[in-house]
């Protein structure tokens, strides 16, 4: 068996909100294997959104050890890890976070921007993730051209743009309607039986239920973990 | 990323808000283009004094007497004992680097010539004056040294005179009487214009020195040979101010001034003279320079000012392009770029503002003005440093934002 994919060991984080300290996480272990399918669940407040903010290389826990990929990301600068997002992770949030009037070929192709890569390769592997998730046919239109659900496809293509090695999805059918989000969900299900590791942050049991494996959080840590 | 990747991420966050982008390039265009007035109606005085010093006669050394001392009293400017044609041939032939020098003695007479009479200001001189004065006629020719020697009564008239004498005759070759003396017309000179005190120069008419002496001035000077003022032209590319130095200790010497004693003559030059009659204009010059920096300084902060909002506005996007990797430098310098490319853009309309403007306060005014092309790299040059100085705190606040904020923030 191949080491697991990401490795999480005693993280902690506290946060300082005015007076008060916020124990947002107290001691997290887990470990992830590659092409897993897991959910992460939670009342708000449980610490569900900071461990994803720390699998995806956002934000630093205060102690423990974390390792993604065969890195350690510990001591990392801001800038070694925004890298390290850019080569590894990709993102899918709740409100698209689209660039207005941009094209959906640019919006895709973003994070190749920052690798460094010319217009052309940029365009080629945007119009392959595009074609991927089923927009082949509106590359050239600008998020408000499009519905809430293509508008999430091309957030998804960009996620896939730079061939990350997990994909973190915060309440991606968040503002879906139900239709919708069976259709992104397949989308995010197809990937996975393709091999990809996919971390996705809910609340909604119905959309749990497409992973293979659920991570509860209550309090700072995992009460759960069960497939 | 690259460079031009930047800018063009830049030039499309301006197009998205155009009228905000113009409206925020204002200042820059406003502030640009009265710096490119003020410069150049600045240019334009001070080309307009060069132009007075070489109408004038560009290196002109003017050698007057100045006041005798006798027993402690002091007397007024002019009171020393005159200069003589002696001291006019050793300059010319004595001092290195005088190309030509004449004295000159002056009054005035009136000149009667069929009826028609002028009276006007009479000037007695060397041949040698014209070229110091870069004078030269326009019909005819001025004295040669052999009239000058022989006391020819010849006469050499100014625009002017001309036109007030002769009207419509050609001069060229008619006698005029000059007080009692009939003299012979051989040269009309150039038009001169008016000097820097505003009189008219072209009001004179010039008789060799002997001749002006012995027939128009006929009075006791006390010495032989007076000469009232001395012209002496310092050759192109010689040291002014040395030459100056060497005329001042020569005269010493022929006038025997002890050593220690003051002069009893002064050697003026012309060109010095007119600036520093011009100085308080060169300083209007700076504080219009400093008003339209200010407003250079105005629009700047119209810039920071429009960049804050532009950050706030867009943090979200910020937070995105962190998300996906985009280092602090990246985000930086896209919106240092986007800071100097609306400075810059609006420099080069300022420019063509400023050029407008120019010549509408040339053509209103009697102002005179110079455009030169180094404005163009002025409001290039200014409008990006503006650019660069008052973008800088935005976007630092912008590279320095927190990625899951920016993210969350609505």
């Amino acid at each position: 068996m191949a080491a697991p994919l990401i490795e999480c060991h005693d993280l902690t984080r506290t946060y300082q909100m005015g007076d008060t300290k916020v124990h947002a996480l107290r001691g997290v272990s887990a470990t992830i294997d590659d092409g897993d399918y897991v959910a992460i669940m939670g009342a708000s407040g449980s610490g569900k959104s900071t461990f994803m903010n720390m699998l995806g290389a956002l934000d630093r826990p205060d102690s423990g050890s974390l390792s993604i990929a065969g890195e350690s990301l510990q001591g990392l600068k801001a800038d070694e890890l925004a890298a390290f997002r850019n080569r590894k992770v990709g993102f899918v949030f709740q409100q698209f976070n689209l660039l207005s009037r941009t094209s959906a070929i640019e919006n895709a192709g973003l994070p190749l921007l920052y690798a460094g890569a010319p217009w052309s390769v940029r365009r080629d592997k945007a119009i392959a993730r595009l074609e991927q998730v089923g927009l082949g046919d509106r590359m050239d239109h600008h998020p408000a051209q499009l519905s809430g659900g293509q508008q999430q496809r091309v957030a998804i293509a960009r996620a896939l743009v730079n061939d990350p090695a997990i994909l973190l999805a915060d309440e991606p059918t968040g503002a879906l309607d139900s239709q919708t989000s069976v259709e992104i969900l397949e989308i995010f299900d197809g990937l996975n039986r393709e091999g990809m590791t996919i971390i996705l942050v809910t609340h909604e049991a119905e959309v749990a239920e497409h992973a293979k494996r659920k991570l509860v959080f209550r309090d700072g840590q995992i009460v759960e973990d069960r497939r | 990323m690259n460079l031009l990747a930047s800018v063009r991420v830049a030039l499309t966050a301006l197009r998205i808000n155009a009228l905000r982008t113009v409206l925020a390039m204002l200042g820059v265009i406003i502030g640009v283009g009265s710096v490119i007035v003020m410069v150049s109606v600045s240019e334009g005085a001070k080309q307009a004094v060069e132009e007075r010093i070489s109408s004038f006669g560009a290196n002109l050394l003017i050698i007057r007497p100045g006041s005798s001392s006798r027993g402690g009293r002091r007397g007024g400017a002019g009171t020393a004992t005159f200069l003589s044609d002696g001291d006019v041939e050793a300059i010319r032939t004595e001092v290195d680097g005088v190309a030509a020098a004449s004295g000159e003695v002056s009054g005035s007479a009136a000149l009667i010539s069929d009826g028609e009479n002028w009276t006007t200001r009479i000037q007695a001189v060397n041949e040698d004056y014209f070229e110091t004065r870069d004078w030269f006629a326009n019909e005819g020719r001025v004295f040669t040294r052999d009239e000058v020697d022989d006391g020819a009564r010849v006469l050499v008239i100014g625009q002017t005179v001309a036109n007030e004498v002769f009207g419509a005759t050609d001069p060229l070759g008619q006698t005029i009487r000059v007080g009692t003396t009939p003299m012979r017309v051989i040269g009309v000179l150039d038009e001169k214009g008016q000097s820097n005190w505003g009189t008219d120069q072209d009001d004179v008419a010039f008789v060799p020195i002997s001749t002006g002496r012995d027939r128009v001035f006929g009075y006791e000077f006390g010495v032989r040979d007076p000469v009232f003022t001395i012209y002496a032209e310092v050759e192109g590319g010689a040291n002014v101010a040395r030459v100056r130095s060497d005329i001042e200790y020569m005269m010493r010497i022929r006038r025997n001034i002890e050593p220690g004693a003051e002069d009893d003559f002064n050697v003026r030059d012309l060109a010095e003279f007119i600036r520093a009659q011009n100085e308080t204009e060169d300083q209007l010059g700076l504080l219009l320079a400093a008003t339209a920096a200010i407003s250079l300084l105005v629009g700047g902060i119209g810039i920071m000012n429009i960049m804050l909002v532009s950050v706030t506005e867009r943090t979200r996007e910020i937070g995105l392009r962190l998300a996906v990797g985009a280092r602090r430098a990246d985000i930086r310098n896209q919106f240092l770029i986007e800071s100097v490319v609306l400075c810059v853009t609006g420099g080069l309309l300022g420019l063509g503002i400023g050029v407008v403007g120019t010549f509408i306060v040339g053509s209103m005014g009697d102002f005179p003005v110079a455009i030169q092309p180094m404005v163009a790299g002025l409001a290039i040059g200014s409008s990006a440093f503006v650019g660069v100085f008052f973008g800088f705190y935005p976007a630092f606040r912008a590279s320095r934002l927190d990625p899951i904020e920016a993210l969350r923030f609505e």
